[in-house]
This record gives structure tokens, C-alpha cells and sequence, in this order.
């Protein structure tokens, strides 16, 4: 941590850094639970290449941004967009096929899927570390705090997108047959609810928040092939740490977690934060075996 | 007489079990047929096949005339076959009137483009829902209860929800399996004459799988027998239980 090798630094400050930073990996975390929820509730379908989506969605950005040059909203846009493509054929081709052959078929080709994925980044951007963008952002000062400028869009991006996702499951209809089909898929199909369009907004939702939380993690670290698939460890413990299937309880279960993670920093090496994730969702899990709310 | 809903031969096997052999009923349009049959008779697999859970091996299923065999469920309904289930389901995380309120067809607010571009004409929608299902819940009783989370109900409000289900869409054809299972008699009451009034006011025909035969007795005419996955005799209530057949399928007597 930067903050401790400043000399003016108090505990309190220090406190407040950390919780910056929590709130940060909070968000990026959430955003990749919440669509690990969705999947999971919609389809019962534990997606192990959901962070692999997250890798897709943070290169898919590189090209529109560092080649052609467009304005940083628009290359994530179009990334958003690519990514939920992706999503959508990926179970066309494979998930729909395999959707009847029962669980663990279904989690064992998530992992090939996220393999492949994988590899394919590799391939075309190479293994090396890259950025969006080289050179040092100054951090904004806010009494004795420092703010990343990124962080600042991480934290308002995310909070925009949880609230989006909160309308949309409140508010509209497709959002509500989300919901109905996540406690009941039967019952939904007899009260005329076209199933196969909700799995497909699902996904497209889901890939959304999947690219954004790629671009996000990527923005504030680096870009890697592997920086999804290491990362869906948090997200899975947030999503079960929430109530898996319960999207309100991934939000909960991402900042818990990173607030958490970040705050264990104080005690123990950073490079812990992983085994912290699991350690908390294990403790509360041991407590409430459902999650924060009662997942399915 | 009319058929609402007519079903001609519909076999349907599980692995080896033969649920339903060259099953055949009519649903005479705007009565209140009731099925009867022993467990495993193959009622409410024939229930999920004309409501398009599942697809028959062979046969038809014919809605007002028109072949709707192995069309999927939701289109169904749209088509106006609605079903309630055995063991009450429900959308456990919301509320009584959300569960009403995500019924009703073709609405506007369906698509996500209209949900965000078209909002009055949605909203004028939305009104209009809520009203209706306020009536749905005033005439079932469960008025108060429209706030509560429906996973919280008991297995008898449970069941009035389901047919509050069918009361939101515009149906022609309601399927009940065993809407009097579980339910005490002052919530029976509420429900006899929620699908009486629905027959007699709103024209929607029914078809109920029931145990109870005092229920069914009160209610339902014609009565059909199932056994062994086809029909195997249709009457009034007294017509069958004067027919040795019905008894020997029920008692399990008289067969080698």
C-alpha cells in the first residue's frame, strides 16, 4: 500500500484508504457475483467460465480504445455488447445442448468453455501483462486521502449498474419473469412466461456485468489472460456468500468480501486476500448455511 | 355438445412405464368436468401433456378445434389453457400480487425496449393489472395478504393464489389437480365458489382431478374415470358409482 509510506499518515486515514480500496474490489467483485446469481438462479447453472467472460470483456475493450482511438465509453460499450454476444452464441452452441444432461456435464464444459476462452486471449493479445493506458493518473486529494480518478468510475460504474439491474428486476417484466423463473421454472412456463427469451436476456445481462467488471478490474490492475479466471474465486464466494441465485445478495456478498480482503491487509500479506474471500464465506456459511438471503 | 379441449389416443411412456395407453376425453365447452382415478391412474401426466409440460408419444390434443399437440407450454397459455399443480406452486420471493400481476399476456412492458422508451402507454398497463388483481385477491379473500410474500402463505391461500392465476388471464380452459387437497373447509367455501362464479359469470370451462368425492360430487358434471392411463367411464357422479367397472378399478377387484 502506497499510503503507508507516507509519513503524515494517521491510523484513521490509513482506515479510510483501505476502505476506498475495499469498496473498489467491492464493486469489481460484485458485478461478476451478480451475473453468477443470475445464471445460477435462471438456469441452475453454475458457470465456471464467467470469469473468463470478464477477460474477454476487459480485452475486447483494447482495440476500440488503444487502436481506433474511440472515447473510453464507447470502446466498454462495444466491448458490453461483444461480450453478450459471445455469451449468447457460447450457449447456443454448447450449454442449450448440454442443458439436459444435468448439472455436472453442464459445470465440467463451463470450465472447457473458460479454458478456451482463455487460450483465445492468449493467442491474440499474447501472454504479457498490458494497459489501457501507460504514464501515472495523480490521485485527487481530499484532506489527507488520495483518490484514484479510476476508482472514482469504478465505484460511481458500479453503483450505476447495481441500481440498473435493481430496476430492472423491480420494474420490468422480463426482469420479473427472471425472478418468477428463478423460483419456479415450471410454474413459469404454464403462466406463459417464453422461457427460452428469458435464459437469453439472462445471458445478456449477465455477460454485460461480466465484460464491465473485466474492463473495471483491468482498469484498476492490468490486463492478463488468466486475470478472469483467477478472480472468479472471490466472485463465486460472494455469490455463495450472498445466496446463490439471489442477486441482491451477491451485491451485499462482493463488498463484504472485498472490504473484508482489503481490511485483512492491515494483519497479513496482501498476496492472503484470495484466502481471505474464502475464509469469511466459509465463517458465515458455517453460521447461515443459505447465505445472507436465503439462496436457492 | 361443444369441446373446449379434446384429447384423441394420447399415449405417453417413461422408460418402461406406460402412463397414459390411447388416452381419449372431451371437455365439453363451459361444464365443469371433473377426473377421477386411482394414484397412478395417469391424471396428472395427462394434465401436463395437454398443457405442454410434456410431449406425447402419439396422439392429438385439439383446443376448440384447432391441433395444438406438443406446442410449448407458455404458448398455451396464451391460448388460454391455464393449470394449477397438485403440490401448490408459487414465486415464493414475491409478493401475492406480484404473483397475479406477472400473469396477464402481451403486455407492453414485456419488451425492454417499450419497458424504457414507451412509459405512459406501459404504465396505463401496469393500472389497469394492479386493478385486476386487487379484484382477483378481494374475491378470494386474500385482499389483506397482497403485500405478503407468497412463499409465506399457508398450502390453502397457496392454492387460492393458483386459481387467482387463472382468474388474471383470459382463460378457456382451467385445469385444477386436486385444488381441495390440504385446504380446511372455511378456505374450501371460498374456493367452490371462486370456480363456480368463474363457470357461471366468466364462462371458463373447467376440468379438476380430485380425491374428494363429496367435492366432486357438488361440483362437477361430467365426472370421467382414468385408470390405468386411459378413460374408462364417464357419467354423472351416481352413473359411476353404479358402474361395477369404476369399483373394480378403484378396489382393485375382479381382475385376474
Amino acid at each position: 500500500m502506497t499510503v503507508a509510506t507516507l509519513k503524515t499518515v494517521t491510523p484513521m486515514v490509513e482506515l479510510a484508504q483501505l476502505l476506498i480500496y475495499g469498496v473498489v474490489l467491492g464493486s469489481i467483485i460484485a458485478l461478476g457475483a451478480i451475473g453468477v446469481s443470475l445464471t445460477f438462479g435462471v438456469l441452475r447453472f453454475a458457470n465456471f467460465a464467467h470469469g473468463d467472460y470478464m477477460t474477454v470483456g476487459a480485452y475486447l475493450v483494447l482495440p476500440f480504445y488503444a487502436v481506433l482511438q474511440l472515447p473510453m465509453f464507447a470502446a466498454v460499450l462495444i466491448a458490453i455488447a461483444g461480450t453478450a454476444l459471445m455469451a449468447v452464441t457460447i450457449d447456443r452452441l454448447l450449454f442449450e445442448r448440454l442443458r439436459q444432461a444435468g448439472p455436472l456435464v453442464l459445470l465440467i464444459s463451463s470450465f472447457g468453455v473458460g479454458l478456451m476462452l482463455r487460450s483465445v486471449v492468449q493467442m491474440v493479445w499474447g501472454p504479457r501483462t498490458l494497459v489501457y493506458e501507460s504514464g501515472i493518473d495523480l490521485p485527487l486529494r481530499l484532506g489527507a486521502l488520495r483518490i484514484k480518478p479510476d476508482h472514482l468510475t469504478i465505484i460511481g460504474g458500479a453503483l450505476l449498474l447495481v441500481l440498473t439491474v435493481h430496476l430492472l428486476l423491480t420494474r420490468t417484466r422480463i426482469g420479473k419473469a427472471m425472478r418468477a423463473m428463478s423460483d419456479s421454472p415450471e410454474l413459469a412456463r404454464v403462466s406463459g412466461i417464453n422461457t427460452a427469451q428469458v435464459i437469453l436476456f439472462t445471458w445478456v445481462a449477465g455477460a454485460a456485468l461480466a465484460a464491465t467488471a473485466g474492463f473495471f478490474l483491468a482498469l484498476d490492475t492490468t490486463l492478463l489472460p488468466g486475470m478472469g479466471w483467477f478472480f472468479l474465486l472471490p466472485v463465486f464466494a460472494a455469490a455463495i456468500l450472498g445466496g446463490i441465485g439471489r442477486p441482491y445478495g451477491a451485491i451485499i456478498g462482493g463488498y463484504v468480501i472485498g472490504i473484508t480482503a482489503e481490511f485483512s491487509t492491515l494483519f497479513i500479506s496482501a498476496a492472503y486476500k484470495p484466502a481471505v474471500a474464502f475464509a469469511i464465506m466459509v465463517a458465515i456459511l458455517i453460521l447461515r448455511p443459505t447465505g445472507i438471503l436465503r439462496g436457492n | 355438445m361443444n369441446s373446449a379441449l379434446s384429447v384423441r389416443s394420447i399415449s405417453k411412456s417413461f422408460g418402461g412405464l406406460r402412463a397414459v395407453r390411447e388416452c381419449s376425453l372431451e371437455i365439453a365447452e363451459g361444464a365443469i368436468t371433473g377426473l377421477i382415478g386411482p394414484n397412478g391412474a395417469g391424471k396428472t401426466t395427462l394434465f401436463n401433456i395437454i398443457c405442454g409440460l410434456f410431449r406425447p408419444d402419439s396422439g392429438n390434443v385439439h383446443l376448440r378445434g384447432r391441433d395444438v399437440t406438443g406446442q410449448p407450454a407458455h404458448r398455451l397459455f396464451h391460448r388460454g389453457v391455464v393449470r394449477t399443480f397438485q403440490i401448490p406452486h408459487e414465486f415464493a420471493g414475491m409478493t401475492v400480487l406480484e404473483n397475479l400481476m406477472l400473469v396477464p399476456a402481451g403486455q407492453s412492458g414485456e419488451n425492454v425496449f417499450r419497458a424504457w422508451f414507451q412509459r405512459p402507454r406501459v404504465r396505463r398497463e401496469e393500472h389497469a393489472i394492479v386493478k385486476r388483481a386487487h379484484e382477483v385477491l378481494d374475491v378470494l379473500q386474500l385482499g389483506q395478504l397482497s403485500g405478503e410474500l407468497a412463499g409465506n402463505l399457508s398450502g390453502g391461500q397457496k392454492k387460492l393464489l393458483e386459481l387467482g392465476r387463472a382468474m388474471m388471464s383470459d382463460a378457456k380452459v382451467v385445469l385444477l389437480d386436486e385444488p381441495a387437497a390440504g385446504v380446511n373447509r372455511t378456505l374450501m367455501k371460498t374456493l367452490n365458489a371462486a370456480i363456480r362464479r368463474l363457470n357461471t359469470e366468466h364462462n371458463y370451462t373447467f376440468c379438476i382431478v380430485e380425491h374428494d368425492m363429496n367435492f366432486v360430487r357438488r361440483m362437477c358434471n361430467p365426472v370421467v374415470v382414468m385408470a390405468e392411463g386411459a378413460t374408462l367411464a364417464q357419467g354423472t357422479m351416481d352413473e359411476i358409482m353404479a358402474d361395477q367397472r369404476v369399483l373394480d378399478a378403484y378396489l382393485g377387484g375382479r381382475r385376474a
